[in-house]
């Protein structure tokens, strides 16, 4: 397994346990209660993060059909 | 007539155009008619794997749920954004695998695995139970689009047979080309209009996002937060876990892997699929706008949300633009679940009681079920009452079954044997038939921590089916090893 692949457990800790840590109303953040707020911006950077494996992971050079 | 209907009417006229001019040039085949000879580049496959996203049960439950439950519609945004995560590592090989053996449905893949015709006919058993409520689902949302957004000129039984006779037709002369040529013009539509109601109506009716928050707070402390008690974090956790894990055990999605190209088209998507899925926060915004200028609808009519606060804002030329897009959302799954259904019993029902036939015969027999899919799930919207919202319910969780015995085969050295595979299926098919239909959740176990009460059954159900998977694979693994080699 390469390594930035494991970046990939990052977006479930953060989606899945973070509302645990982030369960609240304020503060509004571009208008978006918390919570909400926290969400979208984990979805944001899960594309970077899936951006960043699929940049680095081998099997995407060529060789690869 | 209305403003609004010319609109409709050009979206089903245009479905259909496309539907048929997708064939053109092509010879279809059953690799061409199910899997497009497995050619798709990055859009098509992206448009029908986000197809899955935005169907009516996005476009009408996404903003009926924020209308009327708030936050616990947030579960929707995360389990689609990691099943994404999962689909980079688990997609590729299920892609590769299907090319080399020439698989044309998710019935098939079982069957190679486990070298076993019989796990094929109980896989397309599960997904053909799975998939017709489905195809409810998206001819009911379309009935009730065009009767409210045609300003009931056009009841909705009426809309219904119209919508499934365009789809059956272009199904049946293009397969899976219809489906994606028509996602273009779906995805290309939903993507301007959610983003454009999203943003337009808070600003309309609350002068902006912070405001219109602040408002709802004000009305309804809490409600953009998860509960404490009932869907609760623990709720979301669970839900979120056990829905991403089944995203793409859906024959239909799993079928639109076939349809790619190579593997990195795959892995690319997964970069940009979670955004895609930020489209969904726009639809929230309409529910929630909802809630506090349209209130007062309770229970199934939640779902009208949206077109309630649409007729409510808008001119009927809009409200027509918006049904039209409305309709595209019911046809385009639509079209992909009567084919899957289709392939299914053509290819893993029929074939399996009838080796001999050929790809000839079993591509011709797949077309012509089409349009008897298509009046079974007409039947069942028009005479189905609370039996088909119970199997909907169950249909999720039911594919979920295939989860365990799927992943386990993608490894080097598969631990589950055919036997344990469909035994596991079939106990955790058993335990979610079995608690849907008696209603029972944690909650009636009083004597649980609250905790454990909110999380989702469906866990349950994976958890007895991980069980009996390996408990059955270890003895009938035992059992063939005194007999030497015969099993390998």
């Amino acid at each position: 397994m390469h390594g930035t692949r494991w970046l990939a457990i990052v977006p479930f800790l953060a989606l899945v346990v973070g509302p645990f840590f982030v369960n609240r109303v304020t503060p509004f953040i571009l208008g978006l209660p918390f919570l909400l707020a926290w969400l979208v911006a984990w979805i944001l950077l899960t594309s970077v993060i899936m951006a960043v494996i699929y940049a680095t992971d081998p099997v995407n050079r060529e060789g690869e059909p | 007539m209305n403003g609004a209907l010319p609109f409709i009417a050009a979206a089903a006229l245009l479905a259909l155009t496309l539907g048929f001019l997708a064939s053109r040039g092509k010879d279809m085949s059953l690799e061409q008619w199910t899997v497009g000879g497995r050619g798709f580049g990055a859009i098509f496959v992206f448009l029908l794997l986000a197809g899955e996203i935005y169907t009516t049960f996005t476009f009408l439950g996404g903003s009926g749920f924020a209308y009327g439950k708030g936050a616990p519609a947030y579960y929707i945004l995360a389990y689609g954004t990691l099943a994404y995560v999962i689909s980079y590592f688990m997609l590729p090989p299920i892609w590769r695998y299907a090319k080399e053996n020439r698989l044309y449905s998710q019935s098939d893949f079982f069957v190679r695995k486990y070298d076993s015709p019989a796990l094929g006919v109980l896989v397309a058993l599960v997904d053909i139970v799975a998939l017709v409520p489905y195809l409810v689902l998206q001819f009911k949302g379309l009935g009730i689009i065009v009767e409210i957004a045609g300003y009931g000129a056009i009841s909705s039984t009426v809309a219904i047979w119209i919508g499934a006779a365009v789809v059956a037709t272009y199904v049946m002369v293009s397969g899976v080309h219809g489906s994606a040529w028509t996602a273009v013009v779906k995805d290309t539509m939903i993507l301007v209009i959610v983003i454009f109601l999203g943003l337009y109506l808070p600003i309309h009716y609350y002068g902006g996002l912070a405001e219109m928050f602040t408002a709802i707070e004000k009305a309804k402390p809490g409600f953009t937060i998860l509960p404490e008690h009932g869907e609760s974090l623990w709720w979301y956790a669970s839900t979120v876990l056990l829905t991403a894990l089944g995203f793409f055990m859906w024959p239909h999605s799993f079928g639109s892997i076939y349809t790619a190209k190579n593997a990195k088209v795959i892995r690319k998507n997964a970069i940009l699929l979670p955004l895609y899925q930020l489209i969904l926060l726009f639809v929230f915004f309409v529910g929630f706008a909802a809630t506090l200028q349209v209130p007062g609808l309770t229970g199934p009519n939640i779902d009208l949300a949206l077109f309630k606060l649409s007729v409510k804002t808008f001119d009927p030329w809009f409200v027509g633009v918006i049904g039209a897009t409305g309709v595209l959302t019911a046809l385009v799954p639509g079209s992909m679940i009567m084919m899957t259904a289709a392939t299914l019993i053509a290819n893993n029902l029929y074939r399996t009681v009838n080796p001999s036939a050929d790809d000839r015969q079993v591509s011709l027999l797949a077309k012509l079920l089409v349009p008897v899919v298509a009046l079974v799930a007409v039947f069942f919207t028009l005479n189905g009452g609370q039996t088909i919202v119970a199997l909907l319910l169950m249909g999720y969780s039911f594919v979920t079954q295939l989860f365990p015995s799927l992943v386990l085969s993608l490894a080097r050295r598969n631990i589950a044997t055919r036997e344990g595979a469909a035994a596991g299926i079939i106990a955790g098919v058993a335990t979610v038939a079995a608690v849907s239909l008696t209603g029972t959740n944690f909650h009636t176990l009083s004597w649980l921590p609250p905790e454990i009460q909110d999380l989702n059954i469906g866990i349950v159900a994976l958890a007895v089916n991980f069980i009996v998977l390996i408990v059955v694979s270890l003895a009938t693994r035992r059992a063939a090893a005194p007999a030497g080699v015969a099993a390998e």
